[in-house]
């Protein structure tokens, strides 16, 4: 007994100093079980992956460069006399908020650098979680067992839009002022309570002294402390889900093929983060972003042409501005439709693409794990549904911008609204069959080259005359590769009688499911995937060309 | 004749035909446009208005009438006064090319002693707001930031914070502020061409209006500072979030295609 | 995963064959889809040759230099720029010059550590691909039995099916406290009423011109002008101004009497001056892209089109009713006065407007 502990003593002495401190964390946190896990995970490669770093490293930029931002900014509606270095708006009345906006913008050495990087990583932050969420979805990376994380990702996306929209109403600028009353309109048009709501919000009539006090604690406390949240489970779950990859040799549903976190992963992980924030902040030397000076101050008499919200707003903006002017006048009481619809489709939009991975596992009953991730072309239904959602969600974005698309392109801004009122209910539906069908050709022409070869280009002509091109036939790789994909059939229900004659009692969801697994999977909606018997009769036979 | 006819399938014959076809139509406009050459104005009032009728019976007679009174193609010039003149003609929208939603300005056809004899021959036919004076519409000694408060109360809804322009009903626009004469916006102000609203003096008074011109000078003229960098059209939002996708998320995807891509292998290089 | 977890009947039937393996499967004549395993590990031109190796390393080495040179510079930027230094930079335009060389010495810095790093990790680390296994995310049906035994002797121990009192009472108190939460945000804010409907307007109140702060007269106003007015007495340092602007902003635009359509405008005009509330009927955006010829109101925000001459009937876009005209008159004295407040309440739709 006293032989070991001096040996563990004298080899602790030994132990370089590096190994001491990780021994005496291990002692209180257990830190060595943590990294054996860990140290060495593996992450597979692929550009489209880093779309989520792309996100988080934005939103710890936004977390840095917002604190900064809190060390001189007054969340306070009190009305002083402007006496900055900004000529052109000196003498002028304005809120604290906008005074002190402008003095981190012309007074505060590097303030306006900062500003800009907070504001232009917010928007990267966005764009970011949008294009993330579409490459999640597109591949089928929502399946079991990550449907909890998708919903958290949709949340962070969802809290991040109104994050950014709190944020961008506090300089109490002329713009985002606007942009708050048009809020406020939006709360009142809610049936019997949105006027309470209303002097809820702003401490009583609009626009009050209040706001942006209450913006402030919600936009610097209240949702990046969820978000904070909801960023730290949806990392620790992909790091217990280990990531999705793509089909490929040596890569199945029960291994995850990649680089180790150390080295390589630390490296390019945490290179990325410095690439991203130097990408941002370059960005932020270059181009000018929500220039206040420029807009001038908050009051609700003034207003200036070109009003929007910053663009992952812009859907809700095309919602509220396409929508004809309904309103209804019953019994002394007013239903505000016309507001009142855009501000029920508005969630509605962001639901339909959140719901579908439920929708999905329900179709096809599949309760097995999912880790190999799907090529688009292989799942023509979701790949189309997905596509026409971004075309929706487009179509709105044009409608909220439709007074910039009008001047820039000669157009006029009411066949503009007529255009996407329109198009609303048209372009999905569209953009959902073109897809639909671009996926089938896809899965086709991937048939072919299995069966046939790839198209080498070299054009042969035969002893009896006749040209041809020569098809190389694939690799193993590349073989694999295109017939990994799985196919699911459409759920049957059976006959609806049975063999006595006696109709069968099918549930209304059971009936349901089956219509949308025929036209998820059925007939004309999938192209059957060559069969080995296929190939091999193909290859075996004359059918070489 | 024999030689011409043989060449007519010749493939520059369209071309020559055009161009001479183009000339002739040049030459004609010559002979009944009015002459580009000033004459020399050293003579009388009365002169200048003249000169100002003879021009107005061959350019502008056929949409407004031949007293000015107007017809079903162009409103009544009666009382418009001289500062209309002087910005619709020296801004190049009148005379208009073609009818439409709204007549844009295009390269001015007019020297300036013209529009002044024009001007002087529209201002005879009613007493109305006259062509504003160098020290008007000068921005020395205005009060920027009072500018800056009235573009914003009655400018800006149309014309954009800074003067950007922006979209009316029916394709018609209010124009961009930039890069025009501040005399052309003083009288803008005060005669309401086309569309916009007129700000006579009696409610948007001339130091009002050379504050205005004097606020468009700081923060939309030549020398404006943006200090963030790209104005990026000072459009807002619209533009900014365009960037954003494209210079902003564009870049970071192709960084993340390097980081991820596969080093080169020995064999391939 | 099984596949006698799999009860639907949907799933691909051909699955279990190509899909056993992390093995390395050997492609075979049975089946010439097969997983052919992980290709064989390449060598890249540093793996195997030092100098490139070494001009991998210096060329990290030269980011990371670059790196600190750039930071130096943002220090050296911050020090020697004044703040309100101006240049002009081709492409961009005037700019102000420490934003510009903070931000680019700052970009500089650090897309040169990322980018020494990622090289460093591309070119020098091992590229060898490593196979890690999955293992289930469910529990093993052991585990599953041990933790519901848990949790049925706890829930024994506790008694709380048992008691049901305790149970009921306890569900009680945790759904009322709550309350007490919400109860305390009634403060934030006063209960409407009826400060919606009312304005400072009020009968005898002069219409004040908003550029020049001097009561209007109705010569003043011309034909094809436009006018911005607020009541008589507000002024903008005033503490509620902008509450009060925001309701009783005037739009004034004076109209040939005979171009008038609508009769109660015409009644509540003065000589063909209608004055209109400037605020969107639809989510209150102040609204005045008057077009003179056509005497269309545009809101600049929604687009919603206000016919002036028609009283103020909405024809086109998302407002569901007229902007609310002011009834004016002129006083003794000469000046253009409100003949009492608004009728209608301005602004946006809501619940109780009716």
């Amino acid at each position: 007994m006293s032989t070991t502990t001096t040996s563990d003593s004298r080899s602790r002495e030994k132990a370089p100093a590096g190994e001491r401190v990780a021994d005496w964390a291990d002692g209180r946190l257990g830190i060595y079980s943590l990294a054996k896990a860990n140290m060495r995970k593996i992450f597979p490669d692929h550009w489209s992956f880093m779309l989520g770093e792309v996100c988080l490293y934005s939103f710890i930029i936004i977390i840095l460069t917002g604190v900064y931002l809190t060390l001189f900014f007054h969340p306070s509606m009190n009305e002083v006399q402007y006496n900055g270095s900004y000529v052109p708006l000196q003498g002028q009345l304005m809120s604290e908020a906008f005074n002190s906006t402008m003095h981190i913008s012309f007074d505060v050495r590097g303030g306006l650098l900062i500003r800009q990087i907070h504001h232009w990583a917010a928007l990267v932050f966005l764009a970011g979680m949008f294009v993330h969420m579409m490459r999640v979805f597109f591949t089928g990376a929502f399946r079991k067992p990550r449907e909890v994380n998708w919903v958290f990702g949709f949340l962070l996306f969802v809290l991040g839009m109104f994050t950014g929209f709190t944020g961008y109403s506090l300089p109490d600028d002329l713009l985002s002022g606007t942009g708050v009353r048009f809020m406020e309109g939006a709360i009142l048009s809610v049936p019997i309570v949105g006027t309470y709501l209303s002097f809820f919000l702003f401490g009583g009539e609009f626009p009050g002294g209040d706001f942006v006090a209450r913006f402030y604690s919600v936009h610097i406390l209240l949702l990046p402390g969820i978000m904070l949240g909801l960023v730290v489970g949806h990392l620790i779950l992909v790091f217990y889900h280990k990531h999705t990859q793509f089909a490929g040799p040596g890569k199945t549903n029960n291994n995850v093929v990649g680089m180790p976190l150390l080295p390589v992963y630390m490296a390019k992980a945490g290179g990325f983060f410095f690439l991203v924030f130097g990408v941002v902040a370059a960005i932020s030397a270059v181009a000018q972003i929500n220039p206040i000076w420029a807009i001038g101050p908050y009051r609700p008499d003034q207003v200036s042409t070109g009003a929007q919200p910053d663009w992952y707003m812009g859907f809700s903006e095309g919602l509220i501005r396409v929508m004809p002017g309904w309103e209804v006048n019953l019994w002394g009481h007013t239903l505000v439709l016309g507001v009142f619809i855009p501000l029920v489709i508005f969630p509605l939009v962001l639901v339909a693409i959140a719901v579908y991975p439920f929708l999905e596992s329900w179709v096809t009953g599949d309760k097995r794990e999912h880790h190999i991730l799907d090529r688009p072309r292989n799942v023509p239904t979701r790949t189309a549904f997905g596509a026409a959602w971004i075309s929706w969600y487009f179509v709105l974005l044009v409608g909220g911008g439709n007074d910039i698309w009008a001047t820039h392109f000669h157009l006029s801004i009411n066949s503009i609204t007529w255009f996407v009122r329109i198009a609303f209910f048209i372009v999905p539906v569209l953009v959902f069959i073109a897809t639909k069908r671009i996926c089938l050709g896809l899965q086709r022409r991937d048939r072919d080259k299995v069966l046939h070869g790839r198209e080498s280009g070299i054009i042969k002509r035969l002893p009896h005359g006749e040209f041809i091109e020569v098809h190389e036939p694939l690799s193993q790789d590349g073989l694999h590769t295109l017939t990994a994909h799985e196919q699911y059939m459409p759920a049957e229900i059976g006959p609806m009688v049975d063999e006595n004659g006696v109709e069968r009692k099918v549930p209304g969801t059971q009936r349901l499911r089956a219509k949308f697994s025929k036209g998820f999977y059925g007939e004309g909606n999938q192209i059957p995937k060559p069969t080995v018997e296929e190939y091999k009769e193909i290859t075996s036979g004359h059918g070489h060309h | 004749m024999k030689k011409l006819s043989a060449r007519r399938r010749h493939p520059l014959a369209a071309v020559v035909v055009l161009l001479l076809a183009l000339a002739a139509t040049g030459g004609l406009y010559a002979v009944f446009a009015p002459a580009s050459k000033a004459q020399a104005d050293e003579t009388a009032q009365s002169l200048a208005i003249d000169e100002g009728q003879k021009l107005y019976a061959v350019g502008c007679a056929s949409c407004h009438g031949t007293g000015g009174q107007g017809t079903s193609d162009g409103p009544s010039l009666v009382g418009v006064g001289a500062a209309a003149v002087d910005f619709q003609v020296g801004t190049g929208r009148m005379p208009a090319q073609q009818p439409g939603a709204q007549i844009p300005k295009k390269k001015v056809i007019y020297s300036q002693a013209e529009i002044d004899q024009l001007a002087a021959y529209i201002a005879s036919l009613g007493a109305g707001p006259s062509i504003p004076t160098k020290s008007q519409v000068s921005p020395e000694g205005a009060d920027i930031a009072k500018g800056g408060e009235l573009f914003r109360t009655n400018c800006a809804q149309c014309h954009n914070f800074t003067g950007k322009g922006g979209a009316l009903t029916h394709g018609k626009f209010a124009p961009s502020l930039e890069g025009v004469d501040p005399k052309h916006i003083y009288e803008a102000m005060q005669t309401g061409p086309q569309n916009m609203p007129s700000f006579p003096d009696t409610t948007l008074s001339s130091k009002n209006k050379q504050d205005i011109i004097a606020y468009l000078d700081a923060v939309n003229g030549d020398d404006t500072e943006n200090p963030g960098g790209l104005e990026l059209g000072g459009l807002g939002p619209v533009s900014e979030g365009l960037f954003g996708w494209i210079f902003g998320l564009g870049t970071l995807v192709a960084v993340a295609v390097w980081v991820a891509a596969r080093t080169a292998k020995a064999k391939k290089s | 995963m099984s596949s006698q977890e799999i009860p639907e009947e949907n799933v691909p039937a051909e699955r279990a064959t190509d899909e056993h393996g992390r093995a390395v499967a050997v492609a075979d004549e049975t089946n010439p889809f097969a997983d052919p395993g992980l290709p064989p590990h390449e060598h890249r031109v540093q793996d195997i040759d030092e100098r490139a190796a070494k001009r991998s390393e210096r060329m990290v080495a030269m980011l990371f230099t670059l790196s600190m040179l750039a930071t130096v510079a943002f220090i050296a930027s911050y020090v020697a720029i004044p703040n309100d230094k101006s240049i002009f930079v081709f492409p961009i335009g005037h700019i102000n010059a420490l934003n510009f060389a903070l931000g680019l010495t700052l970009g500089v810095a650090l897309f040169s550590i990322g980018a020494g790093a990622v090289h460093w990790a591309r070119t020098l680390m091992s590229d060898m691909e490593i196979a890690d296994e999955r293992h289930p995310i469910e529990a093993e049906p052991e585990v599953k039995a041990k933790v519901l035994a848990d949790f049925k002797q706890g829930a024994k121990e506790s008694a709380l099916g048992r008691r049901k009192l305790i149970r009921n009472t306890m569900f009680g108190a945790l759904a009322l406290f709550p309350l007490s939460g919400v109860m305390l945000l009634r403060d934030l804010g006063p209960l409407p009423g009826t400060k919606l409907r009312h304005t400072l307007w009020s009968k005898g109140k002069l219409l004040v011109n908003v550029n020049t702060n001097e009561p209007l007269r109705p010569a003043d106003v011309a034909v094809g002008s436009l006018t911005f007015a607020m009541p008589e007495g507000l002024e903008e340092h005033d503490e509620d101004f902008q509450k009060e602007i925001a309701k009783s902003a005037l739009m004034i635009v004076r109209l040939q009497p005979d171009n008038i359509k609508d009769k109660q405008e015409l009644e509540w005009s003065y000589n063909g001056i209608v004055a209109y509330s400037k605020i969107c009927t639809h989510v209150g955006c102040p609204i005045s892209l008057y077009e003179q010829q056509t005497h269309h109101a545009l809101c600049p925000c929604h687009q919603s089109t206000f016919d002036l001459s028609d009283g103020a009937r909405v024809i086109f876009g998302p407002a569901g009713h007229p902007l609310p005209q002011l009834r004016i008159g002129v006083n003794d004295e000469g000046y253009l006065e409100a003949l009492g407040d608004f009728e209608v309440p301005v602004g946006p739709a809501f619940w109780e407007r009716g």
